[in-house]
Protein backbone atom coordinates (compact mmCIF):
# COMPACT_ATOMS: atom_id res chain seq x y z
CA UNK A 1 0.00 0.00 0.00
CA UNK A 2 1.39 3.21 -1.23
CA UNK A 3 2.43 5.45 1.73
CA UNK A 4 1.51 9.00 0.23
CA UNK A 5 -1.82 9.00 -1.82
CA UNK A 6 -3.05 12.41 -3.80
CA UNK A 7 -6.54 12.98 -4.38
CA UNK A 8 -6.77 15.31 -7.24
CA UNK A 9 -7.84 16.18 -10.46
CA UNK A 10 -5.70 15.90 -13.85
CA UNK A 11 -7.32 19.18 -15.29
CA UNK A 12 -6.96 21.02 -11.45
CA UNK A 13 -3.88 23.82 -10.82
CA UNK A 14 -4.47 23.09 -7.16
CA UNK A 15 -3.42 19.22 -7.33
CA UNK A 16 -0.88 19.88 -9.89
CA UNK A 17 0.92 22.30 -7.34
CA UNK A 18 0.95 19.11 -5.07
CA UNK A 19 2.68 16.47 -7.46
CA UNK A 20 5.47 19.39 -8.32
CA UNK A 21 6.45 19.64 -5.20
CA UNK A 22 6.27 15.54 -4.47
CA UNK A 23 8.58 15.88 -7.09
CA UNK A 24 10.67 17.87 -6.35
CA UNK A 25 11.46 16.24 -3.66
CA UNK A 26 11.26 13.03 -5.11
CA UNK A 27 8.47 11.53 -3.03
CA UNK A 28 6.64 8.49 -4.72
CA UNK A 29 3.04 8.07 -4.56
CA UNK A 30 -0.59 7.19 -5.62
CA UNK A 31 -2.68 9.31 -7.52
CA UNK A 32 -6.55 9.02 -7.27
CA UNK A 33 -8.46 10.95 -9.73
CA UNK A 34 -11.08 12.54 -8.46
CA UNK A 35 -14.19 13.13 -11.04
CA UNK A 36 -14.77 16.76 -9.32
CA UNK A 37 -16.05 19.34 -12.08
CA UNK A 38 -18.76 16.53 -12.50
CA UNK A 39 -20.11 16.75 -8.98
CA UNK A 40 -18.96 13.23 -8.51
CA UNK A 41 -16.87 13.14 -5.50
CA UNK A 42 -16.08 9.73 -4.08
CA UNK A 43 -16.85 8.77 -0.93
CA UNK A 44 -13.49 8.51 0.40
CA UNK A 45 -12.50 12.13 -0.72
CA UNK A 46 -15.60 13.43 1.59
CA UNK A 47 -14.51 11.28 4.72
CA UNK A 48 -10.87 12.87 4.17
CA UNK A 49 -11.85 16.22 3.47
CA UNK A 50 -15.28 17.18 5.57
CA UNK A 51 -14.76 20.76 5.89
CA UNK A 52 -14.19 21.54 2.56
CA UNK A 53 -15.37 18.27 0.19
CA UNK A 54 -12.49 19.12 -2.31
CA UNK A 55 -9.08 18.44 -3.89
CA UNK A 56 -6.14 18.64 -3.47
CA UNK A 57 -5.98 15.98 -0.31
CA UNK A 58 -2.62 14.50 0.49
CA UNK A 59 -2.89 11.20 2.69
CA UNK A 60 0.62 10.45 4.58
CA UNK A 61 0.19 7.43 6.49
CA UNK A 62 -3.49 7.31 6.43
CA UNK A 63 -3.77 10.76 7.88
CA UNK A 64 -5.10 13.39 5.52
CA UNK A 65 -3.98 17.16 5.08
CA UNK A 66 -6.13 19.41 2.69
CA UNK A 67 -5.84 23.07 1.10
CA UNK A 68 -2.78 22.99 -1.39
CA UNK A 69 -0.22 25.97 0.72
CA UNK A 70 -0.85 24.05 3.78
CA UNK A 71 0.12 21.01 1.80
CA UNK A 72 2.83 22.51 0.15
CA UNK A 73 4.69 23.81 3.67
CA UNK A 74 4.13 19.99 5.06
CA UNK A 75 5.67 18.85 2.16
CA UNK A 76 8.66 20.77 2.66
CA UNK A 77 8.71 20.26 6.95
CA UNK A 78 8.22 16.28 6.05
CA UNK A 79 10.66 15.44 3.11
CA UNK A 80 14.61 16.44 2.34
CA UNK A 81 15.26 17.52 -1.25
CA UNK A 82 15.49 20.69 -2.80
CA UNK A 83 13.45 23.69 -0.29
CA UNK A 84 10.56 24.77 -1.14
CA UNK A 85 10.31 27.61 1.39
CA UNK A 86 13.42 29.91 1.98
CA UNK A 87 15.42 29.30 5.01
CA UNK A 88 15.51 32.15 5.82
CA UNK A 89 12.69 33.77 8.20
CA UNK A 90 12.30 36.58 6.15
CA UNK A 91 12.31 35.72 2.74
CA UNK A 92 10.27 32.64 4.20
CA UNK A 93 7.36 35.64 5.01
CA UNK A 94 7.83 37.31 1.75
CA UNK A 95 7.34 33.59 -0.05
CA UNK A 96 4.00 33.38 2.45
CA UNK A 97 3.29 36.66 1.35
CA UNK A 98 3.34 36.26 -2.71
CA UNK A 99 1.99 32.89 -2.16
CA UNK A 100 -1.60 34.64 -0.59
CA UNK A 101 -1.21 37.39 -2.80
CA UNK A 102 -1.57 35.31 -6.01
CA UNK A 103 -4.49 33.05 -4.10
CA UNK A 104 -6.40 35.54 -3.30
CA UNK A 105 -5.79 38.46 -5.17
CA UNK A 106 -4.55 37.53 -8.77
CA UNK A 107 -6.52 34.62 -9.24
CA UNK A 108 -9.92 35.30 -8.77
CA UNK A 109 -9.80 38.42 -11.26
CA UNK A 110 -8.06 36.25 -13.65
CA UNK A 111 -10.10 33.79 -13.59
CA UNK A 112 -12.97 36.35 -13.90
CA UNK A 113 -11.55 37.70 -16.85
CA UNK A 114 -11.29 34.52 -18.77
CA UNK A 115 -14.29 33.37 -18.10
CA UNK A 116 -17.08 36.12 -17.61
CA UNK A 117 -18.06 38.61 -20.51
CA UNK A 118 -19.17 42.54 -20.93
CA UNK A 119 -18.68 45.17 -17.96
CA UNK A 120 -17.78 42.19 -15.84
CA UNK A 121 -14.96 41.14 -17.58
CA UNK A 122 -13.73 44.63 -18.76
CA UNK A 123 -13.26 45.13 -14.57
CA UNK A 124 -11.21 41.77 -14.02
CA UNK A 125 -9.40 42.82 -16.92
CA UNK A 126 -8.56 45.74 -15.58
CA UNK A 127 -7.71 44.69 -11.94
CA UNK A 128 -5.62 41.46 -13.50
CA UNK A 129 -3.53 44.06 -15.46
CA UNK A 130 -2.81 46.02 -11.96
CA UNK A 131 -1.88 43.00 -10.55
CA UNK A 132 0.44 41.41 -13.15
CA UNK A 133 2.25 44.85 -12.54
CA UNK A 134 2.86 44.55 -9.03
CA UNK A 135 4.00 40.32 -9.69
CA UNK A 136 6.40 42.04 -12.72
CA UNK A 137 8.03 44.26 -10.02
CA UNK A 138 8.86 41.65 -7.81
CA UNK A 139 11.10 40.05 -10.55
CA UNK A 140 13.10 42.50 -10.38
CA UNK A 141 16.84 40.79 -10.81
CA UNK A 142 15.09 37.23 -10.04
CA UNK A 143 15.19 34.24 -12.65
CA UNK A 144 11.91 32.90 -10.72
CA UNK A 145 10.17 34.33 -7.87
CA UNK A 146 11.90 31.95 -5.66
CA UNK A 147 15.28 33.09 -6.95
CA UNK A 148 17.70 30.92 -9.03
CA UNK A 149 14.85 27.87 -8.42
CA UNK A 150 11.67 27.45 -8.45
CA UNK A 151 10.19 27.72 -5.20
CA UNK A 152 6.56 28.24 -3.51
CA UNK A 153 5.29 31.12 -5.38
CA UNK A 154 6.55 29.57 -8.89
CA UNK A 155 4.57 26.49 -8.04
CA UNK A 156 1.52 28.22 -7.13
CA UNK A 157 1.83 30.42 -9.69
CA UNK A 158 1.18 27.73 -12.05
CA UNK A 159 -1.89 28.51 -12.78
CA UNK A 160 -0.58 31.85 -14.38
CA UNK A 161 1.65 29.61 -16.85
CA UNK A 162 -0.44 27.26 -18.09
CA UNK A 163 -4.30 27.41 -17.43
CA UNK A 164 -4.54 31.18 -17.56
CA UNK A 165 -2.35 31.34 -20.69
CA UNK A 166 -4.12 28.59 -22.71
CA UNK A 167 -7.36 30.56 -21.61
CA UNK A 168 -6.11 33.83 -23.17
CA UNK A 169 -4.86 31.65 -26.26
CA UNK A 170 -8.37 30.57 -26.89
CA UNK A 171 -10.29 34.01 -25.44
CA UNK A 172 -7.93 35.98 -27.64
CA UNK A 173 -7.64 38.30 -24.55
CA UNK A 174 -3.86 39.49 -24.25
CA UNK A 175 -3.08 40.43 -20.72
CA UNK A 176 0.33 38.74 -20.58
CA UNK A 177 2.44 39.73 -23.56
CA UNK A 178 5.56 39.10 -23.42
CA UNK A 179 5.28 43.16 -24.39
CA UNK A 180 3.26 44.09 -21.80
CA UNK A 181 4.99 42.05 -18.82
CA UNK A 182 9.30 41.36 -20.24
CA UNK A 183 10.15 39.72 -16.87
CA UNK A 184 7.07 37.90 -16.63
CA UNK A 185 7.38 36.46 -19.98
CA UNK A 186 10.64 35.90 -19.32
CA UNK A 187 9.29 33.63 -16.50
CA UNK A 188 7.30 31.84 -18.27
CA UNK A 189 9.51 30.32 -20.83
CA UNK A 190 12.34 29.54 -17.75
CA UNK A 191 9.12 28.04 -16.15
CA UNK A 192 7.71 26.14 -18.81
CA UNK A 193 11.14 24.95 -19.75
CA UNK A 194 11.82 23.34 -16.40
CA UNK A 195 11.85 19.17 -16.28
CA UNK A 196 9.45 18.96 -13.62
CA UNK A 197 7.38 21.42 -14.61
CA UNK A 198 6.75 20.16 -18.34
CA UNK A 199 6.28 16.55 -17.14
CA UNK A 200 3.55 17.35 -14.32
CA UNK A 201 1.78 20.29 -16.16
CA UNK A 202 -1.52 18.67 -18.14
CA UNK A 203 -1.11 18.03 -21.75
CA UNK A 204 -1.94 21.48 -23.54
CA UNK A 205 -4.31 20.30 -25.75
CA UNK A 206 -6.20 18.24 -23.61
CA UNK A 207 -6.97 21.42 -21.24
CA UNK A 208 -7.63 23.48 -24.11
CA UNK A 209 -10.38 20.87 -25.17
CA UNK A 210 -11.81 20.89 -22.09
CA UNK A 211 -11.71 24.43 -21.86
CA UNK A 212 -13.27 24.59 -25.37
CA UNK A 213 -16.19 22.46 -24.16
CA UNK A 214 -17.05 24.03 -21.27
CA UNK A 215 -16.88 27.04 -23.42
CA UNK A 216 -19.55 25.71 -25.82
CA UNK A 217 -21.47 23.99 -23.35
CA UNK A 218 -22.21 27.81 -21.29
CA UNK A 219 -23.25 29.22 -24.92
CA UNK A 220 -25.73 26.63 -25.74
CA UNK A 221 -27.24 26.27 -22.54
CA UNK A 222 -28.11 30.20 -22.58
CA UNK B 1 19.17 34.76 17.23
CA UNK B 2 17.53 38.65 17.90
CA UNK B 3 18.24 40.36 20.48
CA UNK B 4 14.96 42.66 21.58
CA UNK B 5 14.98 45.93 22.26
CA UNK B 6 12.09 48.76 21.79
CA UNK B 7 13.79 49.81 18.79
CA UNK B 8 13.92 46.52 17.31
CA UNK B 9 9.96 46.17 16.53
CA UNK B 10 6.93 48.62 15.14
CA UNK B 11 3.97 47.49 15.22
CA UNK B 12 1.67 49.69 13.03
CA UNK B 13 -1.86 48.80 14.22
CA UNK B 14 -5.73 49.58 15.40
CA UNK B 15 -6.92 48.29 18.85
CA UNK B 16 -9.71 47.31 18.01
CA UNK B 17 -8.81 45.06 15.16
CA UNK B 18 -8.07 41.19 16.07
CA UNK B 19 -5.80 40.59 13.46
CA UNK B 20 -3.22 43.60 15.37
CA UNK B 21 -4.38 41.62 18.36
CA UNK B 22 -3.17 38.78 17.09
CA UNK B 23 0.18 40.38 16.37
CA UNK B 24 0.52 41.73 19.89
CA UNK B 25 -0.35 38.17 21.41
CA UNK B 26 2.21 36.31 19.54
CA UNK B 27 5.04 39.32 20.85
CA UNK B 28 3.83 39.17 24.31
CA UNK B 29 4.09 34.99 24.59
CA UNK B 30 7.98 35.89 23.10
CA UNK B 31 8.67 38.90 25.70
CA UNK B 32 9.45 41.00 22.61
CA UNK B 33 8.76 44.77 23.21
CA UNK B 34 8.44 46.80 20.25
CA UNK B 35 6.18 50.68 19.73
CA UNK B 36 2.87 49.89 18.77
CA UNK B 37 1.42 53.02 16.57
CA UNK B 38 -2.33 53.34 16.08
CA UNK B 39 -3.39 53.87 12.85
CA UNK B 40 -6.42 55.69 11.86
CA UNK B 41 -7.64 54.07 8.79
CA UNK B 42 -9.27 57.13 7.43
CA UNK B 43 -5.54 58.82 7.17
CA UNK B 44 -3.07 56.28 6.50
CA UNK B 45 0.56 56.76 7.53
CA UNK B 46 3.15 57.46 5.41
CA UNK B 47 4.76 55.08 6.88
CA UNK B 48 1.93 52.29 6.53
CA UNK B 49 1.48 52.88 2.92
CA UNK B 50 5.53 52.79 2.10
CA UNK B 51 5.15 49.66 4.09
CA UNK B 52 2.42 47.53 2.99
CA UNK B 53 2.03 49.54 -0.51
CA UNK B 54 0.18 46.31 -2.02
CA UNK B 55 -2.59 46.32 0.49
CA UNK B 56 -2.45 49.45 2.45
CA UNK B 57 -3.68 47.24 6.11
CA UNK B 58 -2.66 46.66 9.24
CA UNK B 59 -0.95 44.94 11.07
CA UNK B 60 2.23 45.44 9.82
CA UNK B 61 5.31 44.73 11.85
CA UNK B 62 8.39 45.99 11.15
CA UNK B 63 11.39 44.23 12.61
CA UNK B 64 14.61 47.06 11.82
CA UNK B 65 14.14 47.87 8.99
CA UNK B 66 11.88 44.85 7.51
CA UNK B 67 8.42 45.15 7.01
CA UNK B 68 6.28 42.00 7.51
CA UNK B 69 2.35 42.17 6.73
CA UNK B 70 -0.27 39.86 6.96
CA UNK B 71 -1.22 38.66 10.59
CA UNK B 72 -0.62 34.99 10.17
CA UNK B 73 2.56 35.69 8.02
CA UNK B 74 4.10 37.80 10.97
CA UNK B 75 2.94 35.07 13.35
CA UNK B 76 5.38 32.66 11.85
CA UNK B 77 7.86 35.21 10.66
CA UNK B 78 8.04 35.86 14.96
CA UNK B 79 7.80 32.25 15.62
CA UNK B 80 10.95 31.50 13.48
CA UNK B 81 13.11 34.22 14.36
CA UNK B 82 12.63 34.56 17.96
CA UNK B 83 13.97 30.62 18.70
CA UNK B 84 14.46 31.29 22.41
CA UNK B 85 10.69 31.69 23.74
CA UNK B 86 8.08 29.25 23.81
CA UNK B 87 7.17 27.78 20.38
CA UNK B 88 3.86 29.10 18.88
CA UNK B 89 3.26 26.40 16.23
CA UNK B 90 3.81 22.77 17.32
CA UNK B 91 6.87 20.74 16.33
CA UNK B 92 5.86 18.48 14.95
CA UNK B 93 4.87 18.64 10.54
CA UNK B 94 1.20 17.35 11.10
CA UNK B 95 0.14 19.32 13.74
CA UNK B 96 2.07 22.12 12.47
CA UNK B 97 -0.54 21.28 9.42
CA UNK B 98 -3.57 21.38 11.22
CA UNK B 99 -2.92 24.43 13.11
CA UNK B 100 -2.12 26.14 9.67
CA UNK B 101 -5.98 24.40 8.24
CA UNK B 102 -8.18 25.77 10.88
CA UNK B 103 -6.39 29.21 10.97
CA UNK B 104 -7.23 29.59 7.40
CA UNK B 105 -10.31 27.89 7.87
CA UNK B 106 -11.28 30.96 11.05
CA UNK B 107 -10.40 33.84 8.58
CA UNK B 108 -11.61 32.67 4.60
CA UNK B 109 -14.56 30.90 5.86
CA UNK B 110 -16.11 31.69 9.91
CA UNK B 111 -15.34 35.05 10.47
CA UNK B 112 -16.65 36.54 7.37
CA UNK B 113 -19.82 35.39 8.30
CA UNK B 114 -19.62 37.35 11.83
CA UNK B 115 -19.43 40.19 9.88
CA UNK B 116 -21.82 39.36 7.00
CA UNK B 117 -24.11 39.48 9.97
CA UNK B 118 -24.12 43.09 10.72
CA UNK B 119 -24.60 43.56 6.63
CA UNK B 120 -27.38 41.18 6.69
CA UNK B 121 -30.81 42.11 5.44
CA UNK B 122 -34.10 40.66 6.12
CA UNK B 123 -35.04 38.00 9.21
CA UNK B 124 -34.38 35.13 6.21
CA UNK B 125 -30.93 36.23 5.71
CA UNK B 126 -30.11 36.54 9.13
CA UNK B 127 -31.07 33.27 10.28
CA UNK B 128 -29.25 31.67 7.78
CA UNK B 129 -25.78 33.19 8.66
CA UNK B 130 -26.97 32.18 12.60
CA UNK B 131 -27.24 28.79 11.44
CA UNK B 132 -23.84 28.63 9.67
CA UNK B 133 -22.21 30.55 12.40
CA UNK B 134 -23.06 27.64 14.46
CA UNK B 135 -22.14 24.86 12.14
CA UNK B 136 -18.85 26.55 11.92
CA UNK B 137 -18.59 26.99 15.62
CA UNK B 138 -19.49 22.89 16.04
CA UNK B 139 -16.41 22.50 13.49
CA UNK B 140 -13.94 24.04 15.73
CA UNK B 141 -15.67 22.69 18.67
CA UNK B 142 -13.88 19.17 16.82
CA UNK B 143 -10.92 20.75 15.82
CA UNK B 144 -10.12 22.27 19.49
CA UNK B 145 -10.70 18.50 20.42
CA UNK B 146 -8.36 16.70 17.84
CA UNK B 147 -5.75 19.26 18.48
CA UNK B 148 -5.87 19.68 22.32
CA UNK B 149 -5.00 16.30 22.58
CA UNK B 150 -7.09 16.36 25.63
CA UNK B 151 -5.59 19.27 27.11
CA UNK B 152 -6.84 23.00 27.89
CA UNK B 153 -5.74 25.01 25.10
CA UNK B 154 -5.20 23.98 21.13
CA UNK B 155 -1.58 24.03 21.79
CA UNK B 156 -2.04 21.65 24.63
CA UNK B 157 -0.37 23.23 27.68
CA UNK B 158 0.60 26.48 26.48
CA UNK B 159 -0.84 29.12 24.09
CA UNK B 160 -0.19 28.23 20.37
CA UNK B 161 -0.79 29.23 16.77
CA UNK B 162 -4.84 28.49 16.97
CA UNK B 163 -5.05 29.95 20.10
CA UNK B 164 -4.18 33.62 19.31
CA UNK B 165 -5.49 32.88 15.53
CA UNK B 166 -9.24 32.29 16.70
CA UNK B 167 -8.63 34.29 20.57
CA UNK B 168 -7.98 37.57 19.12
CA UNK B 169 -11.64 37.30 18.24
CA UNK B 170 -12.83 36.57 21.48
CA UNK B 171 -13.45 40.32 21.87
CA UNK B 172 -15.61 40.15 18.93
CA UNK B 173 -17.19 37.31 19.34
CA UNK B 174 -18.50 38.81 22.99
CA UNK B 175 -18.96 42.18 21.51
CA UNK B 176 -21.78 40.44 18.88
CA UNK B 177 -23.11 38.21 21.89
CA UNK B 178 -23.79 41.51 23.53
CA UNK B 179 -25.27 43.43 20.37
CA UNK B 180 -27.69 40.43 19.21
CA UNK B 181 -28.28 38.36 22.02
CA UNK B 182 -27.31 35.34 20.82
CA UNK B 183 -25.06 33.40 22.81
CA UNK B 184 -22.15 32.21 20.30
CA UNK B 185 -20.53 30.40 22.88
CA UNK B 186 -22.74 28.21 24.42
CA UNK B 187 -21.90 24.87 26.88
CA UNK B 188 -24.50 22.70 25.38
CA UNK B 189 -23.46 22.76 22.12
CA UNK B 190 -19.45 23.53 22.22
CA UNK B 191 -18.36 22.69 25.67
CA UNK B 192 -15.04 22.48 24.99
CA UNK B 193 -14.64 26.03 23.36
CA UNK B 194 -16.18 27.89 25.94
CA UNK B 195 -14.07 26.13 28.84
CA UNK B 196 -10.82 27.09 26.16
CA UNK B 197 -12.64 30.94 25.98
CA UNK B 198 -12.78 30.94 30.01
CA UNK B 199 -9.33 30.16 29.70
CA UNK B 200 -8.05 32.48 27.25
CA UNK B 201 -9.20 35.50 28.74
CA UNK B 202 -8.32 34.20 31.67
CA UNK B 203 -4.65 33.69 30.48
CA UNK B 204 -2.64 36.24 32.46
CA UNK B 205 -0.09 36.69 29.63
CA UNK B 206 -2.99 37.33 27.04
CA UNK B 207 -5.79 39.15 28.94
CA UNK B 208 -4.66 42.44 28.80
CA UNK B 209 -3.72 42.26 25.19
CA UNK B 210 -7.40 41.44 24.07
CA UNK B 211 -9.67 44.22 23.58
CA UNK B 212 -13.17 44.46 26.03
CA UNK B 213 -16.11 43.63 24.74
CA UNK B 214 -18.14 46.74 25.82
CA UNK B 215 -15.59 49.33 24.00
CA UNK B 216 -16.21 47.23 20.85
CA UNK B 217 -19.56 47.64 20.45
CA UNK B 218 -19.33 51.12 22.05
CA UNK B 219 -17.18 51.39 18.74
CA UNK B 220 -19.16 49.94 16.30
CA UNK B 221 -22.47 51.55 17.20
CA UNK B 222 -20.79 54.81 16.97
CA UNK B 223 -19.39 54.03 13.11
CA UNK B 224 -22.35 52.14 12.36
CA UNK B 225 -24.43 55.90 13.71
CA UNK B 226 -21.57 57.55 11.09
CA UNK B 227 -22.28 55.40 8.47
CA UNK B 228 -26.15 55.99 8.47
CA UNK B 229 -25.73 59.72 9.34
CA UNK B 230 -22.86 60.40 5.90
CA UNK B 231 -25.21 58.31 3.84
CA UNK B 232 -28.48 60.52 4.71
Amino acid sequence: MAEVKLFGNWGSPFSCRIEIALKLKGVEYEFIEEDVYNDNKSPLLLKYNPVHKKIPVLLHNGKPICESVVILEYIDETWEGPSILPKDPYERAMARFWTKFLEEKCFPPMKQASWSTGEEQEKAKEEATELLKILEGTLSGKKFFGGDSIGMVDIVANFIAHWFIILQEITGLELLTHEKFPKLGQWLDDYLSCSIIKETLPPKDKLTASFQARIQAATTSK
Amino acid sequence: MATTTTSDGKLLGLWASPYTTRVQLALKLKSIEYELIQENLQNKSELLLQTNPVHKKVPVFIHGDKPICESLIIIQYIDDTWTNGPSILPSDPYDRAMARFWAAYIDDKWFPLLKELGGAQGDEARASIVEKIFEGLVLLEEAFVKCSKGKALFGGDNVGYLDIALGCFLGWIKATEIMTGIKWLDETKTPGLVGWAERISSDSSIKDVLPEAQKLVELYTMSAGLEKGASN
